[in-house]
């Protein structure tokens, strides 16, 4: 976990070198309830930190991800394609967005570590 | 928990996919109790309340219900509620987020024709799905034998409930209104049943949305009427030949000559859900209508949504696109419902 970060959006960050993987955090899948759509953004794509990123459609109403780091798309999870529902079951394994090769890594330095993050949640229960 | 028309409501329980799946297969249990009811008493209260609403209640036997909309001078609808002929009384339940408006427009036109009070003391409880029936049964047993839309008057244990065979989820199913001080006994009990679980606005949704029922705010309102909303059902021979009720001529009129636009069922080719809002447009890019409820659809496995096109677009199949996020998705009218009904014939 030491290599992942948090925003106060509930979007999570691991890093792999120079990749960055996104998700949404178990608390937001919690939160969303049954997600039956995820459309993402295209491989090639350059995301700015902040943006719009991807949309969470679940049962209840659609959700907007910002990319919470810049750079450009270098993968999707096409398996949320046939079951988004990897998102509920495993928020920060399975269920990941997209990989994105970090334009920046200072703004990495903005983000939550997992015990600020942890409390953040704490906070909200 | 969600706020909902003044009431704190459960959004879920279990989750909104995993509900409404119980609810086709099994059974599930609401509580409605935020719907308004009211009792009009006295002699000729059927006509009195015909004047307002556009059902034949002078028709109905005593213990039958009947689906109907009260509507205003301009042919929309103030609201849709339920009518149960009691004989010498009838009881009506409305939808919540009506209710005041509903119950001073009632006494306003009924004045003292009759007697009109509103039943503050009632909870409502709606046992719905395949199992309803059986496990209605266990507690009281005449439920088994009860037709679609009848109501009878029995005791669960030592509750005292005025059950009908009725309800808003397309399946077979009860609605049970209870004094308030036993609601919650009778859920208990209700809820110890093997075959029930508790569900929430979400699934109650997505279960009427599948079953093309109506929700009043979304798919119907004070702007569109009877027929506009594809519920010419409702309206019987006799009183669309006598009239009588507020807006007739309009409406009777659009029935004649066919309404410019109509409610229609849109299912799209993908799986992103089109909510209520979004545009609806012919292939080209032409301004059709807009979708007036949408979602996902649990037992359909995909998106579904009805909303309100042009009147020479409604027909079944007919192509169109639905405005997402600034993108047109594909899709198609569709017969509604989406899900076959399933009531006790």
């Amino acid at each position: 976990m030491a290599n992942v970060r948090f925003t106060s959006d509930h979007e999570w960050v691991r890093i792999e070198g120079d990749i960055g993987v996104v998700g949404i955090t178990e608390y937001a899948q919690e939160q969303l309830g049954d997600i039956v759509f995820v459309e993402l953004p295209e491989v090639g794509a350059q995301l700015e930190k902040g943006a719009e990123a991807a949309v969470i459609e679940s049962v209840k109403a659609a959700s907007e991800i910002n990319a919470p780091v810049s750079g450009e798309v270098v993968a999707v999870n096409e398996g949320l394609a046939d079951d988004p529902g990897k998102v509920n079951a495993d928020a920060m394994g399975e269920g990941w967005f997209f990989k994105v090769r970090l334009a920046d890594p200072q703004e990495l330095e903005d983000l939550m570590k997992p015990a600020a993050y942890k409390e953040l949640v704490a906070g909200l229960k | 928990m969600v706020p909902f028309a003044g009431y704190e409501m459960p959004l879920q329980y279990r989750g909104i996919i995993a509900e409404h799946l119980h609810a086709r297969s099994q059974a599930v249990l609401f509580d409605v109790s935020h719907m308004g009811q009211a009792i009009l008493r006295g002699d000729g209260a059927s006509e009195v309340l015909e004047s307002l609403v556009v059902a034949d209640l002078q028709g109905m036997a005593a213990g039958t219900e009947r689906y109907t909309l009260m509507t205003n001078e301009r042919g929309g609808i103030i609201d849709d509620l339920m009518v149960i002929q009691g004989g010498y009384y009838m009881v009506l339940v409305v939808n919540a987020a009506r209710k005041d408006l509903d119950f001073a427009h009632l006494r306003e036109h009924i004045g003292d024709r009759c007697q009109f009070d509103i039943r503050e003391d009632r909870a409502l409880l709606a046992l719905q799905g395949p199992a309803a029936a059986n496990v209605l049964a266990r507690l009281a047993p005449p439920c088994r034998h009860m037709m679609f839309m009848t109501i009878e008057n029995l005791k669960i244990g030592d509750i005292r409930c005025g059950i009908s065979r009725s309800g808003y989820t397309g399946e077979d199913g009860f609605e049970i209104t209870v004094p308030t001080e036993d609601a919650e006994q009778l859920a208990r009990m209700l809820l110890q049943e093997p075959e029930v679980k508790p569900a929430g606005l979400g699934a109650r949704d997505s279960l009427r949305l599948e079953a093309g029922l109506c929700l009043f705010g979304n798919d119907i309102d004070e702007t569109t009427t009877p027929i506009e909303a594809g519920l010419t059902w409702t309206i019987n021979k006799r009183r669309r030949e006598e009239g009588g009720f507020p807006g007739a001529e309009i409406i009777l009129r659009q029935m004649a000559e066919g309404p410019t636009r109509k409610r229609v069922g849109l299912q799209l080719d993908g799986k992103v859900p089109a909510r209520a809002g979004t545009r609806i447009t012919d292939r080209w890019g032409k301004e059709l209508g807009v979708v007036t409820s949408g979602g996902y659809g649990p037992t359909v496995g995909g998106p579904v949504a009805m909303g309100y096109v042009d009147a020479e677009h409604a027909a079944p199949k007919t192509l169109v696109n639905l405005i997402v996020r600034g993108k047109p998705l594909a899709g198609r009218v569709a017969k509604l419902p989406f899900v076959d009904h399933r009531y006790a014939k």
